[in-house]
């Protein structure tokens, strides 16, 4: 058998310190996930000074426990990956310089992984990707539409202009008195109640791929607001369930819309939001009776989340192309998603 | 023993590689906050030009707070991922005192200071003995006016060591009249050497994965949540998944 190449990933861009080690970019031979939800609770979302301080209080744990847990050395290893951005700035700047010093202490090459390509290759772990391929990236900070002819090549054909999916879950799970983070427990609520509130569905027949969230929070938190002014009290699950109606119609409407334009063979979706029940189902229910030849690639539940494996498979393409960083690398919490470095466009 | 020191607390950068008590190379730059970019390079540069590898070395020396969040997080990330992944020895030592390190008369009074916004500083107090500085009054955050307050009460010359300095100097003057005695704005930058020298005969820390920066300071949302939450146990905050 041919020696496999192994990665030590790490991911720290926001409330999650995560540490893998991935072979071929395939296979999960660990994937250390300490998360920071239980401190975060406390204020209703990721407070980033907060977040950076718990990404040192793990770092080195969950570099070892990776280790360990894959079974391996640092001699097994060929390279180490690492977010740089987009995120937190903060927060990256413990991954981007532990990855660093790990990748100088054992003279191993660093390579520069941006966040979001990281989402769409946790899918990868499912099965080898075809392309082209269109992705649908749904996070607490992305809402994207990304076109791909070929690995590490990618083109955004059609993003949120204001608030990400993920991020209007969080705020009207506020409302509703859900904890952060309020994506999973509106989910279940969803699936107990009835869309019977009918909210906007922004910009659903405009002639473009992007997406708008904010009108539909703000119709959500005026309905709760006024039934308060007036003592009504609303079913709460039929509230969740009208929210993630209105949701998941723009995000099927505009995707089954772009495969028209772009004909794919896979269709993935990834980012924490990709978690999400409710989308899941109807993309499993619509996608093959409309678009039969293409096939849908969703991200495994596990690795919806940030984490280090999905890095590890992001970084390993460009491990193959030779795109190493150096030890001068820095985080850019506004890295754009774009092709990577020195890909051919 | 051979030793990497590293300082990034606030704006300067120190690093420095020792054999026992001998330099073997140094670099301090005091031009920005990019500390992230240029601490590594300037670590490798170091050990390459002292001769050796990092896995030659005994021990790494950080200097843990307080300071600036971000360059804290820096220096001490790279000290302990550096230290953890190499299996070397780990002390984090006061970046306050490694700037009274700078001051070598005997017997005196030095207080190290650096800006922390709106009439606050991060200070303590420390007195030289036998060449090294001394704890007087623990590191702490305190405003210029109740830092005075207590000073005075030594009723002896206090040597004021550091670059933000500067912007209280008036405040100081008018407060401790003749015990305030300004360092020359040399000994104003912090030095790894310094720190080496001070940290080659400190214990070690015990549990690496434990050591983190000393901030001196919770976060305003920890510490409004606490003032609202006063009785609240404390959960396990960040859990493996």
């Amino acid at each position: 058998m041919e020696k496999q190449n192994l990665i030590l990933a790490f991911e720290s861009s926001c409330d999650e310190t995560s540490v893998a080690v991935v072979a071929d970019g395939q296979t999960i031979l660990s994937n250390v996930i300490a998360t920071q939800i239980n401190s975060h609770k406390r204020f209703g979302g990721v407070v980033p000074e907060v977040a950076s301080r718990h990404h040192i209080e793990e770092i080195t744990i969950c570099i070892e426990d990776a280790l360990k847990e894959a079974n391996v050395t640092y001699d097994d290893l060929d390279a180490v990956a690492v977010t740089y951005g987009p995120g937190l700035v903060g927060a990256l700047l413990v991954g981007v310089n532990a990855a660093k010093t790990v990748a100088y202490a054992h003279h191993l090459p660093l390579i520069p992984v941006n966040h979001m390509a990281g989402h769409i290759y946790a899918a990868r772990f499912v099965k080898p990707f075809e392309f082209p391929l269109m992705a649908l990236l749904v996070s607490g900070g992305h809402t994207e539409l990304v076109y791909m002819q070929a690995d590490g090549q990618f083109e955004i054909i059609g993003e949120t202009r204001d608030d990400a999916a993920g991020e209007a879950y969080d705020k009207i799970g506020r409302v509703l008195g859900v904890p952060y983070p309020a994506g999973k427990v509106i989910d279940e609520m969803a699936h107990q109640g009835q869309d019977t509130f009918n909210f906007p569905r922004a910009m659903i027949d405009e002639d473009n791929y992007d997406f708008s969230f904010s009108g539909l929070k703000s119709a959500f938190i005026n309905t709760v607001h006024h039934a308060d002014q007036i003592g009504e009290t609303l079913d709460k699950n039929d509230l969740a369930a009208s929210f993630q109606a209105s949701v998941v119609d723009v995000l099927m409407s505009k995707t089954l819309r772009v495969l028209k334009e772009y004909p794919v063979k896979q269709l993935v979706l990834a980012g924490g939001v990709a978690a999400n029940h409710g989308l899941r189902e109807r993309l499993q229910a619509e996608l093959p009776t409309k678009f039969p030849n293409t096939e849908l690639l969703l991200a495994p539940l596990k690795l919806c989340g940030d984490n280090g494996a999905m890095i590890g498979a992001a970084g390993y393409i460009q491990y193959q192309h030779h795109q190493f960083g150096d030890a001068s690398l820095n985080a850019d919490p506004s890295l754009e998603f774009d092709w990577m470095p020195k890909m051919p466009h | 023993m051979k030793l990497l020191a590293i300082e990034t607390s606030n704006r300067p950068l120190s690093v420095a590689v020792l054999d026992d008590t001998k330099v073997l190379a140094t670099t301090t730059t005091n031009v920005g906050r990019n500390h992230s970019s240029t601490l590594l390079p300037i670590i490798e540069k170091s050990i390459s030009q002292a001769g050796l590898t990092a896995d030659e070395l005994d021990r790494v020396v950080v200097a843990a707070g307080p300071g600036s969040y971000t360059g804290l997080r820096i220096g001490v990330t790279t000290a302990k991922t550096l230290a953890f992944t190499l299996h070397k020895e780990l002390v984090g030592l006061s970046s306050l005192a490694v700037l009274a390190g700078n001051i070598v008369t005997e017997g005196q009074l030095v207080a190290p200071l650096f800006d922390a916004r709106r009439d606050n500083i991060f200070t303590g107090l420390y007195r030289i003995q036998a060449g090294q500085p001394v704890t007087e009054l623990p590191d702490q955050h305190i405003s210029v006016a109740e830092w005075c307050q207590q000073l005075a009460a030594y009723q002896e010359s206090i040597v004021f060591v550091g670059s933000d300095v500067a912007q209280y100097a008036d405040a100081l003057q008018t407060q401790l009249g003749s015990q305030f005695v300004r360092a020359q704005p040399q000994l104003d930058l912090p030095q790894a050497v310094v720190l080496g020298l001070m940290g080659r005969t400190a214990t070690p820390v015990a549990k690496i994965h434990d050591f983190v920066p000393n901030y001196l300071r919770l976060t305003q949302a920890e510490r409004e949540w606490l003032a609202k939450h006063p009785k609240e146990d404390h959960a396990p905050y960040v859990e493996k998944i």
